[in-house]
């Protein structure tokens, strides 16, 4: 537990779909929906990234503002009234998921999947000649799988890799307009560039396309079984820093390793070795 | 080599601090065009040496390098032309030519069809083509741009103060800070980049904060199709723009000003170089320095032009924090256009309320126009505002116009029963339209308005950061959509869907590029019926 000796922050008083609702001054209106309970959809959004709100799955109608306001960084305002569920915000979500259901392979995006259900979303609205997001999927490396098929550009790999989190800086936004695309310097593969594969772009990638190389073979071979899947938690054996493991584990096997956001230790990141460096655990000697 | 003749001999002992690393990284751009115009691409060798110097990681570097238009990362040759296929371009007939790059508006409007060459080597030469600017077919009631074509020899000091030049800013400095202000307020000068932003306003914002230093940014990335009145106004007479420069600097607080200048006007480089060079000491402390872009129509964006200032991609901020808190580097920053600061000289001089008696109570001053298209005499003309479109094009030539796109592409088309709209900002937004940076494109019987509207959603799929992804997709599904429209192959919504993407556009992009990205094929549709059943 972080101990706070900055000044007591003021509370502000803001209305989301009618309900009041007080907030600490610098929360923003997501804080507030969530407060609520209001469902908000997000994609770029991320509990331990800062807002690049670009995604715009999030946003919604402030009073008196001549567009509409991304929830996940606007901060809220002293009797800011907002409205999450109105035609025009219903809109928009929906019209933002056709055009990355569009453009984006989701199939491994759960989170969007279920937005574009809720939405009542048709991404084929735009037809079959619609252009798409197309690239080479890029397995480089034993340890993960990029496959910018699936990338619906949140941003949320370049911020934990750069300054966010990890501050290797080996992976930026390339490109401009629909040719944006994340890229290694020069676009070089992922070993002759400064990547040191903690995976912390995997883990908080929405979609799908960067994924563990374990978890890509696995889908390939039609044995990835998320639904019986068990996560154990433990706490990492290499060094003394103490970050908590969860091991998911399909079939009696380590598939994919992660760590609580809400940890105060890694916020849910780690290196290499606590990542990828599971084999030992069930690497049996054969009798 | 040409990075260190832009970034000073390397230093081991001074680049290796964390400190470093933040204050060089703004010369990432100048460096890379430095590299690009004395070999003509940026190489693999030149972006590792450009990272290495300013520290700057090379994903990043990578990222930055390739968000610009005009830097290639392939070998190509040094000789290089780009052909303007934009609006006013297509119009006079414009070709690209085996070997040429295609290039959108130029700013050349009123010479088109136009051409941009870039020459690299030991001493890079640049060009527009044609390099003769036509002069003005207007004489009578000039304020702006009273010296231009007047004999004042716009790369003379001593000329520019014989015509009157620097009594402003010597006025300026008599009245004091809180005094120009106050004028300024009066005045109700609006901005003329197109938001028509109150000038007084935003600069009593910045005068108040408390948060050091102040900067003063001049937008001169104008890019939007149609429009090269800045570039008139930088070329012909540049002093002026750094004179009302140290006026909304005194004003402002600030002591540090940048000029973010398009790439493609190398004319205006290097006439304002020149007027900087020049009046140093004039500027008493205030240091100017002129920032080149590289092709770039997004980094006319106030918040895109301080991320390409400051070495990351142009990407476009979200507002709020506005500018006049959180701008350039994270300081209080105070942006006008060319245009805007113009008109500071005359406030300044005249006083506010004096300024404030020509034109409309809402719309104060006079209004560059940029006319180009089916006119007899292209070129830019100014008026009072309130003067109507009819007679603006009278003064230009123009018999029956079909049809005129006023404000760019990111503006709206008109049909002829507006021909009598008094353009000022009030009417204008009444009507539904805009004046934007004044562009007035005008459109014959003959011309391919189905065309222009094609090229249109072109230059926005082209010139959109791609950051969000309304602006990134919707660009793309309106352009195919106007695609299948003129082909007579629409899908059965098509109509339907296409202003679906326009709302959302709109309503949710970050920036004013998506937020205007359908305004004119959505104008086009309703107030002329184009594509109607």
């Amino acid at each position: 537990m972080t101990i706070s000796i900055a000044a007591p922050k003021k509370m502000i008083e803001l209305s989301v779909d009618g309900q009041p609702v007080r907030v600490f001054e610098g929360s923003t209106i997501l804080d507030a929906c969530r407060m609520l309970g209001v469902e908000t959809p997000t994609l770029c959004y991320g509990d331990t990234l800062t807002p690049v709100n670009v995604c715009r799955v999030c946003v919604v109608e402030v009073e008196g503002a001549r567009t509409l306001v991304p929830s996940c960084s606007r901060e809220a305002e002293e009797g800011m009234v907002v409205h999450t569920d109105s035609e025009r915000v219903r809109l928009s979500r929906r019209l933002v998921l056709e055009l990355l259901g569009s453009s984006v392979d989701l199939s491994t995006a759960p989170e969007a999947l279920a937005y574009i259900e809720e939405y009542g979303a048709n991404p084929s609205r735009f037809g079959p000649e619609a252009a798409r997001v197309e690239h080479e999927i890029k397995i480089d490396n034993d340890l993960y799988v990029r496959d910018y098929n699936k990338c619906i550009l949140c941003y949320k790999c370049v911020s934990a890799c750069g300054e966010d989190h990890q501050n290797t800086f080996a992976i930026a936004v390339a490109g401009r307009g629909f040719d944006s695309h994340i890229s290694t310097e020069l676009d070089v593969e992922l070993p002759e560039s400064a990547c040191v594969y903690c995976g912390n772009c995997i883990a908080v990638c929405p979609t799908g396309a960067l994924m563990s190389k374990a978890e890509y073979d696995k889908r390939v071979a039609g044995t990835w079984d998320p639904e019986n899947e068990n996560v154990v938690t433990t706490v990492c054996p290499y060094c003394g820093v103490g970050c908590n493991l969860e091991l998911h584990v399909q079939d009696n096997e380590i598939v994919n390793v992660t760590s609580p956001h809400d940890h105060d230790v890694t916020e849910g990141n780690l290196c290499i070795k606590g990542r990828f460096g599971y084999e030992f655990v069930q690497n049996r000697p054969k009798h | 080599m040409a990075i260190d003749a832009v970034l000073g001999p390397a230093d081991a002992t001074s680049s290796r601090t964390a400190r470093d690393d933040r204050t060089h990284r703004h010369m990432l751009l100048p460096a890379l065009r430095a590299a690009q115009q004395r070999v003509g691409w940026v190489s693999e060798g030149a972006l590792g040496y450009a990272s290495r110097r300013l520290r700057v990681p090379p994903a990043d570097a990578y990222g930055v390098a390739t968000f610009y238009a005009l830097l290639s990362l392939e070998e190509r040759p040094a000789d290089v032309t780009h052909v303007c296929t934009d609006l006013s371009c297509a119009l006079k007939g414009a070709t690209v030519g085996p070997g040429e790059h295609a290039s959108p508006c130029l700013g050349l409007c009123e010479r088109a069809p136009a051409k941009y060459r870039t020459i690299a080597g030991p001493e890079p030469h640049e060009e527009q083509i044609p390099a003769e600017s036509p002069p003005l077919h207007q004489r009578e009631g000039l304020r702006l741009l009273k010296r231009i074509g007047a004999g004042v020899d716009p790369e003379s000091l001593d000329a520019y103060v014989a015509a009157g030049g620097f009594a402003s800013l010597a006025r300026a400095r008599e009245l004091g800070a809180e005094a120009v202000l106050q004028q300024i307020v009066e005045s109700r000068l609006l901005g003329r980049g197109g938001a028509a932003f109150p000038t007084g306003v935003k600069w009593e914002a910045v005068a108040r904060q408390p948060a050091q230093p102040h900067y003063l940014v001049c937008n001169a990335d104008e890019s939007e199709p149609g429009t090269f009145k800045d570039r008139v106004l930088m070329e012909q007479d540049p002093f002026a723009l750094v004179e009302s420069m140290t006026i909304a600097a005194l004003a402002t607080g600030s002591t540090q000003g940048y000029i973010y200048v398009r790439a493609e006007y190398p004319l205006a480089h290097k006439r304002l170089q020149n007027a900087i060079d020049r009046t140093t000491e004039l500027r008493d402390g205030f240091e100017i320095e002129l920032r080149i872009g590289a092709g770039a129509y997004v980094c006319g964006e106030e918040t895109a032009l301080f991320q390409s200032i400051e070495g990351f991609r142009g990407e476009p901020r979200n507002k709020p924090p506005f500018p006049v808190e959180v701008g350039l580097f994270g300081k209080p920053t105070a942006v006008n256009n060319v245009e805007t600061l113009f008109n500071v000289l005359d406030v300044v001089a005249e006083g506010g309320e004096e300024f404030a008696s020509v034109g409309t109570e809402a719309s104060t001053g006079t209004r560059l126009f940029c006319v180009s298209g089916c006119v007899e005499r292209p070129g830019l003309y100014e008026l009072p505002f309130g003067a109507t479109l009819r007679s603006l094009l009278e003064l230009a030539g123009s018999a029956a116009p079909k049809a005129v796109l006023l404000g760019g592409a990111a503006g709206a088309f008109v049909g002829p029963e507006l021909l009598d709209l008094p353009l000022t900002y009030e009417d204008t937004r009444a009507a539904g339209v805009t004046l934007g940076s004044g562009v007035v494109i005008v459109y014959d019987e003959q011309s391919d308005l189905v065309a222009a509207l094609l090229r249109i959603a072109e230059f926005f799929r082209d010139e959109s950061c791609g950051q969000c992804v309304p602006c990134r997709v919707g660009t793309v599904r309106q352009e195919e959509a106007l695609h299948r429209l003129a082909a007579g192959r629409p899908h059965p919504d098509e109509l339907a869907t296409l202003a679906e993407v326009a709302q959302v556009m709109r309503d949710a992009s970050i920036c004013g590029l998506g937020q205007t990205a359908a305004n004119a094929v959505a104008s086009a549709i309703t107030n002329l019926g184009v594509f109607a059943a």
